[in-house]
């Protein structure tokens, strides 16, 4: 998260005297400078590959947003992105880099699968909230451990979190091919590592026949709401952004700093695990299946997660807002390739370019504005605020107190 | 200015040269014009003070020197050359050196390894450390500064990693030395040694400028002093022309009373009882070696003593920071060490801390947040969890007001204030819990004149109100002037008290040094057991490191 910025005209103007324009500058065109250089960037690409960038762009964006079908399929996509992302913005406001979203999500979908198989005849009304609960109890277990590690014994977080994934990911192949395989054979004659088809009283329900628009799109985003108000309405959440922002000072005002911790990665493994509950019981298969890899279930959505949390600022109500737009980006690619025969990794592509402009730009003008609050004090040459200290996109949507 | 320029042997013959020239320098930040018409030069054998108060500009105007800011309007002339500095490292070529408040050390790296570090080795693309170390050598020696060019920066005291700042600059042989409040992390000896170094570096021929705000010190070291108000020039004095109520009257644009020792208070049943207290530094070393003592309600007592003498560990072990090795810690009749700093605030106790950037405040917390970092669970700030906006709003606005914390809003993050007030936020925090104890360490270090003046007055207040108040302070003066009873603490234990009212500043200087009145030699050189340890130890600690020098412990 860390982006080291190599000196170039801009930095430069900012910190000569001609910087108030530069800052300006920065302030308010970074995002949309940023969307510009990576769309001019992705026509390079498509110019190289042979295809008419105009007609590609076209297909993406009717892919994505255009019409209620495209609408609908977006929001679908961008449900676990939302809830990975709300995972990763409580962590990552506690100052705990969860890069465990996958496992967490594996973790999630196993459990609330496991649930729905064990108790199948529950009505639905018990049912659909218990296996919801259960994934994001899954979720919650798999991020508890590197929280507790991280805040007991100092365990890196990164590496915990990611060994979990690979731990995760076994588990997952373990269950899905052994206890919890569907027993009857496949056309192809043996077992494919799949459960069967889960009770439907679990199911989803469709919230606007004609779409796939399933009951999970509302949870998810009054889940981003509710960690919102956690973080900036509540105690807790005064607590965590507390300690992610200084250990020490949280420490001397009393606040119990290891247990913050904990909570918080357990809260953001929850989310995950949430994710993965949706993306089982709002699948149109409706069973737990997998490619015998992670992203064969989640769809990357637990790195994918990040970059929406870190493009929405860590705020979880522009979360909502990031989530929707590479949820359509994904959707989207999909109908370029149809389109123009441009391989639908095209828009990962720019998707990591929006990312590294946006990020970038941010530190620039976070860096400008420490160097104009630097008068205030002799505090020379102090590393510039990381990114996630502060929502880039909403100037007003943090820390109003 | 190339280093082959200015060897110390021709230097001598420049006296009087201007080394520096700024002319119509202007430094504007959005909302605040730091330098306004800055006029400043600096002549070669000089000691050249900017004297003024924090926020006053000194600092910004030696930023431009270095590279670090680029001035609006103005020119830079060195040597008589109009000059462009455009970063530090151009600043270095031009032989610019600069002595930062937070030193520019790698703490894993030796000494010779920190001074070689931005210098071409004299061996191509292999390091020469043997040449570095043995320059070292040279001229800690020629200059009287003792450093060891094999230490690893992590094990020295602060003193000493200035000396090696000050080994850094001589190495490089730089012309022109800015020193930006250099003596805040220094004991009262080491400030003398210091001042004697940078005398005689400027005997060498070399310029010197000297940040301060410290009256006394100025007047020490001075050949002659700019006075900055608000980014503007005030005035400059030669050493000749200046008292010491004419720079502060300079410095604060109107006359201020010398500050008299309060009456004492009523003193009432004991608060904060504190028996045979040992605690742990960082390294593992016996940091605390069985300190006892007590305060009482309507006290104030000053723990005086010279930097890195256990008195960090003992307050942090007071607050619940540290966990104790042994020994207790009685808080209104209950035992409270081995506590967390939570109960121990519910016990009764109020702290401001060292570190003030640190774990005073959350840096990047608005005021308000910050003012509620202790209380934010409280019922009267929280209900069920959800913290209770209205009520918190017309708290902060409270205590802002009350004790005048200057802040654009309640929104405005605790970073962009100035250090003296962050410490009234702090104050404001810690006094509206109502503490029965009251522990505050350093309470105005770096902190200007008025602001310190209304910091003391708000502690006696306190001691007034009935609260246990105990200061710990390397500043003598702040010691002797507020304090009803003082005590010193030396090589992790007290080794005697003194009555402010009585007591000379020798006397107290003495026992800071280690020297006992009655034994009459430093406590260092006598045996571990005996001379070093109050009587009521009952037992002798564990072996010692070998006796470190003043400041040089922990």
């Amino acid at each position: 998260m860390r982006e080291r910025v190599s000196d170039g005209p801009t930095e430069a103007m900012v910190a000569s005297g001609r910087g108030r324009w530069g800052r300006f500058l920065l302030t308010w065109f970074a995002l949309p400078s940023a969307l510009l250089v990576a769309l001019l960037f992705g026509a390079v690409m498509m110019l190289a590959l042979g295809a008419d960038p105009i007609a590609g762009y076209r297909a993406l964006l009717e892919g994505a947003f255009g019409g209620s079908y495209a609408l609908s399929s977006t929001a679908i996509q961008a449900v676990p992105l939302l809830l990975v992302g709300v995972g990763i913005c409580i962590a990552f406001r506690a100052n705990v880099f969860n890069i465990g979203g996958e496992g967490q999500i594996a973790m999630g979908g196993l459990l609330s699968a496991a649930t729905a198989l064990v108790f199948p005849d529950l009505p639905g009304f018990i049912l659909m909230p218990l296996v919801l609960l259960a994934g994001a109890l899954g979720g919650a277990i798999w991020g508890a451990i590197p929280g507790f590690f991280k805040a007991n014994y100092n365990v890196n977080e990164i590496l915990s979190t990611i060994m979990l994934n690979l731990v995760a990911v076994q588990v997952m192949n373990y269950l899905l091919a052994g206890p919890m395989v569907d027993q009857s054979p496949s056309s192809v004659g043996g077992l494919i590592p799949e459960t069967k088809v889960l009770p439907a009283s679990a199911q989803l329900p469709i919230l606007i026949s004609g779409t796939q628009l399933h009951l999970g799109v509302p949870i998810a985003v009054l889940v981003a709401i509710g960690v919102y108000i956690l973080l900036w309405r509540t105690s807790f959440g005064f607590q965590i952004r507390s300690v992610g922002l200084s250990r020490s000072a949280s420490a001397y005002a009393g606040m119990p700093v290891k247990r913050t911790i904990t909570l918080a990665m357990t809260l953001s493994g929850a989310m995950c695990g949430l994710a993965g509950a949706i993306l089982v019981f709002g699948s149109i298969s409706h069973r737990m299946v997998s490619d015998g890899s992670l992203t064969g279930f989640t769809g990357s959505a637990g790195f994918n997660g990040i970059v929406v949390a870190l493009f929405g600022g860590l705020n979880p109500l522009w979360t909502i807002v990031s989530a929707y737009l590479f949820g359509g980006m994904i959707v989207g690619g999909s109908a370029l390739q149809v389109a123009t025969g441009v391989p639908s990794d095209l828009v990962t592509a720019l998707s990591g370019t929006i990312v590294v402009l946006v990020v970038s730009l941010e530190y620039l003008r976070r860096r400008a504005r420490a160097q104009s609050l630097a008068v205030a004090g002799p505090r020379a040459a102090a590393p510039p605020p990381l990114p996630r200290n502060a929502p880039p996109l909403a100037a007003g949507g943090g820390g109003d107190q | 200015m190339t280093m082959a320029a200015a060897t110390p042997g021709d230097a001598t013959g420049r006296a009087g040269v201007p080394v520096l020239e700024m002319r119509n320098i202007t430094k504007r930040f959005p909302g605040v014009v730091a330098n306004n018409k800055v006029n400043f030069d600096v002549r070669a054998g000089e000691v050249h003070t900017l004297f003024g108060e924090n926020g006053a500009g000194k600092s910004t105007l030696m930023r431009v020197v270095y590279g670090l800011y680029h001035p609006d309007e103005g020119e830079i002339r060195l040597n008589g050359q109009r000059v462009s500095i455009s970063s530090p490292s151009s600043a270095i070529h031009h032989g610019i050196g600069m002595i930062h408040q937070h030193f520019m050390l790698v703490d894993t790296l030796t000494v010779a390894e920190n001074v070689a570090l931005g210098t071409r080795s004299t061996r191509g693309p292999l390091t020469g450390l043997d040449t570095v170390a043995a320059r070292i050598v040279e001229l800690s020696e020629r200059y009287g500064l003792k450093v060891d060019p094999q230490a690893l920066i992590w094990q020295l005291s602060v003193g000493e990693r200035q000396r090696v700042e000050i080994i850094k600059a001589l190495y490089r042989d730089v012309e022109l030395l800015i020193l930006d409040e250099p003596t805040a992390v220094l004991t009262p000896t080491e400030v003398g040694d210091l001042f004697t170094v940078l005398r005689q570096m400027a005997s060498d021929g070399r310029g010197l400028v000297f940040i301060s705000h410290k009256v006394h010190e100025v007047l020490d070291l001075s050949d002659r002093i700019t006075v900055l108000r608000n980014g503007h020039i005030v005035g400059t004095l030669a050493r000749a022309e200046a008292t010491r109520e004419r720079l502060v009257e300079m410095m604060v644009g109107h006359q201020v009373a010398a500050e008299e020792h309060p009456p004492r208070g009523v003193v009432g049943a004991p608060r904060l009882v504190v028996k045979d207290l040992h605690v742990m530094s960082d390294r593992a070393t016996d940091a605390v070696r069985g300190v006892s003592f007590e305060v009482s309600s309507g006290e104030l007592v000053g723990i005086a003593g010279v930097a890195g003498n256990g008195q960090r560990e003992l307050a942090e072990a007071i607050a619940g920071l540290r966990p104790p090795v042994r020994g207790s810690i009685r808080l209104n009749d209950r035992e409270m060490a081995g506590h967390g700093p939570a109960a121990i605030r519910s016990a009764g106790l109020g702290y401001v801390p060292e570190e003030r950037m640190r774990d005073g405040v959350v840096g990047d917390f608005s005021v308000a947040e910050n003012l509620l970092l202790v209380d934010y669970g409280s019922s009267a700030y929280s209900q069920l969890g959800f913290l209770r906006r209205g009520a918190i709003r017309r708290h902060c606005q409270e205590l802002v007001a009350d004790f005048n914390v200057k802040t654009p809003n309640l929104e405005t993050p605790a970073r962009s204030l100035s250090g003296g007030n962050i410490q009234k936020l702090i104050m404001a925090r810690e006094l509206s819990a109502q503490p029965q104890v009251l522990l505050v360490a350093q309470p105005t270090r770096g902190i200007d004149v008025s602001a310190s003046l209304y910091i003391h007055q708000r502690l006696v207040a306190q001691r007034d109100s009935g609260t246990a108040t105990i200061i710990i302070s390397e500043d003598l003066d702040e010691v002797m002037t507020i304090s009803d009873r003082i005590l010193v603490m030396y090589e992790g234990t007290i080794i005697g008290s003194a009555d402010p009212r009585t007591a000379t500043r020798e006397e107290i200087g003495m026992l800071m040094a280690g020297v006992r009145p009655s034994a009459g030699q430093p406590a260092a050189a006598a045996p571990p057991t005996s001379a070093a340890n109050p009587p009521s130890t009952a037992q002798p600690p564990a072996p010692q490191p070998p006796a470190a020098p003043p400041g040089g412990g922990a």
